[in-house]
């Protein structure tokens, strides 16, 4: 198990509308970070960055929309840098472009392409391994993925968005500065890699915060 | 790993060897379908929602507009199959299959309690899970379906926290309480969801010599049994279903620990379906926030009409008909 280094103590919010958010919680409680759920607009205050969690994109937008939290939520990602982590629904929010569901509410703040049940029903879901050239992924075993109705990055901005994990051709784990998005699920694991990754992130976004 | 939150619902391994690994076509060498894992995992996505029984294609859309994370697709919803007094089956494939087209969320069908062979038609037409559901007439008065060896996963009901982890082993990947569906009361979901977790509560302060005996009690597997205490709750997600009717009903089970919510009649046989499903999804999203609550509980029309349980001909929960549970 990686230990993170969250050297200022930053707290990670975890967006508590509907989904697999306690996964996400007892995952980054047991690389030590602080974690506080979030379901208003005043607890999106009071954290440095937010995990928005697996579970139905539909109804978390549409809560998102009715608790009027989307537009301060792309304010605090886009221009003051808040960085956030989004699995499978949450990687659906944060694409810019979203292939057959052009209409659908979303926060949209990454330059990745998005089609949501890419590989169909439930019966079509499945587990498999993951590539990477990142060192952290390639110490110990292969990211195992697991695709529950998943999305599929259909294109991504190549000049922006950095390639950390694929399938094939496609990727699965992309990363954009301070924002990372998966199709997949590590939360309902035990690998806590790509959680510990985020951790990193945050505690460079926070650094490079208190110099500037 | 005994994190709460992460309940250890993927490391169910000795049912990763017997859920049928299925390689499909055109998928990459390597990928594995149907496992516990996958199976339980929708069920995880699905937590904080709200699953509504709807009728046909249009109420599959209110249903999705109106936060629905999931759709039950159904000929007739429980408070209709109460009056008719029929035998209630498998829905016709057809209005599975335009439901799921209507909508983009996952839509769950029933099939009767042992009827394998409407399991099998459904998962052929793809829905994303099956409830072997008490809502319709058993098929099968001894035995539930062997769901190990489908690559679609299950939802059944249970009363107690024996009738969960026996559901559990028999390959159920998600649980919810029985209730009394097509009622409009609340009254035995609430019991069905204590049942459960007061027996957890007790558990949790066993020893391992008492483990065995309370096993045999309950008529669970050890394993299971031994599982639940680890985690201190079900090994898979659990929902209430059965009878709620209002958001403070679906707030009320929520803080009773349950996951999530199935509405069935409650929604379409009220005054305005599509308030009162957005009021819902609002309310197990918020159900610790009673000032939400209140504001998502006004003005939202007339409730359907709950029916008393004395009142009540037939209870389902515990019919005679399955003695086997």
């Amino acid at each position: 198990m990686m230990e993170a280094q969250t050297s200022h103590n930053g707290v990670i919010g975890v967006l508590q509308l509907q989904g697999d958010f306690a996964e996400h919680e007892a995952m980054l409680k047991s690389l030590g970070a602080k974690v506080r759920g979030v379901r208003s607009l005043e607890d999106l205050e009071s954290v440095d960055a937010l995990v928005l969690p697996g579970g139905e994109s539909t109804t978390i937008a549409k809560l998102l929309v009715a608790l009027q939290m989307m537009p301060r939520l792309k304010q605090r990602i886009v221009e003051q840098g808040m960085p956030v982590f989004g699995t499978c629904a949450g990687c659906i929010l944060m694409a810019n472009e979203l292939v057959d569901y052009p209409e659908q509410p979303r926060i949209g703040c990454m330059d990745i392409s998005v089609r949501r049940n890419a590989y169909g029903a439930q019966i079509d879901s499945f587990e498999c391994e993951v590539a990477s050239d990142v060192q952290q992924f390639q110490e110990g075993p292969p990211l195992r993925a697991i695709l529950i109705r998943a999305p599929e990055i259909m294109a991504f901005n190549k000049g922006a968005v950095k390639l950390l994990a694929h399938r094939g051709e496609r990727a699965v784990l992309v990363q954009q500065g301070h924002m990372l998005a998966t199709t997949f699920h590590p939360e309902i694991t035990t690998d806590s890699r790509i959680h510990a990754y985020f951790l990193q992130m945050v505690s460079e976004a926070l650094d490079a915060q208190k110099q500037g | 790993m005994t994190g709460v939150g992460n309940v250890g619902m993927t490391d169910g391994t000795a049912f990763a060897e017997t859920a049928s690994a299925v390689y499909g076509n055109g998928v990459m060498a390597g990928d594995v379908k149907g496992t516990w894992a996958v199976k339980v995992g929708l069920a995880q996505m699905l937590k904080g929602g709200v699953i509504m029984d709807v009728v046909t294609p249009e109420q599959a859309r209110l249903a999705e507009q109106a936060g629905a994370c999931a759709v039950m697709a159904l000929e007739r919803i429980p408070a209709d199959i109460r009056k008719n007094g029929e035998v209630a089956r498998m829905s016709d494939p057809q209005m599975i299959r335009e439901i799921k087209a209507a909508v983009s969320i996952p839509v769950m069908a029933k099939a009767r309690i042992g009827h394998f062979v409407e399991a099998q038609i459904l998962e052929a037409i793809g829905v994303d899970y099956i409830d072997e559901s008490e809502v319709l007439t058993p098929a099968d008065d001894q035995h539930h379906i062997n769901k190990h060896v489908y690559s679609v996963p299950f939802v059944c009901g249970c009363r107690n926290l024996g009738e969960a982890l026996r559901r559990i082993q028999e390959g159920a990947a998600f649980i919810r309480t029985k209730g009394e569906a097509g009622t409009g009361n609340v009254v035995e979901a609430v019991r069905h969801a204590r049942e459960v977790n007061g027996a957890i509560r007790r558990l949790k302060t066993m020893d391992d010599d008492e483990l065995f005996t309370y096993a045999k009690e309950l008529g669970a597997p050890y394993a299971l049994v031994k599982r639940t205490q680890e985690l201190g709750r079900l090994p898979v997600v659990q929902f209430a279903a059965g009878g709620v009717a209002t958001p403070a009903d679906a707030a009320l089970m929520m803080q009773l620990g349950m996951d999530g919510v199935f509405v069935g009649s409650g929604i379409f046989k009220s005054s305005e379906p599509q308030r009162r499903a957005e009021a819902i999804v609002k309310a197990v999203s918020n159900y610790n926030n009673a000032k939400i609550l209140a504001e998502v509980s006004t003005n939202i029309g007339e409730a359907m009409v709950g029916i008393e349980m004395d009142a009540l001909v037939q209870k389902w929960a515990a019919d005679s008909r399955h003695a086997a549970n």
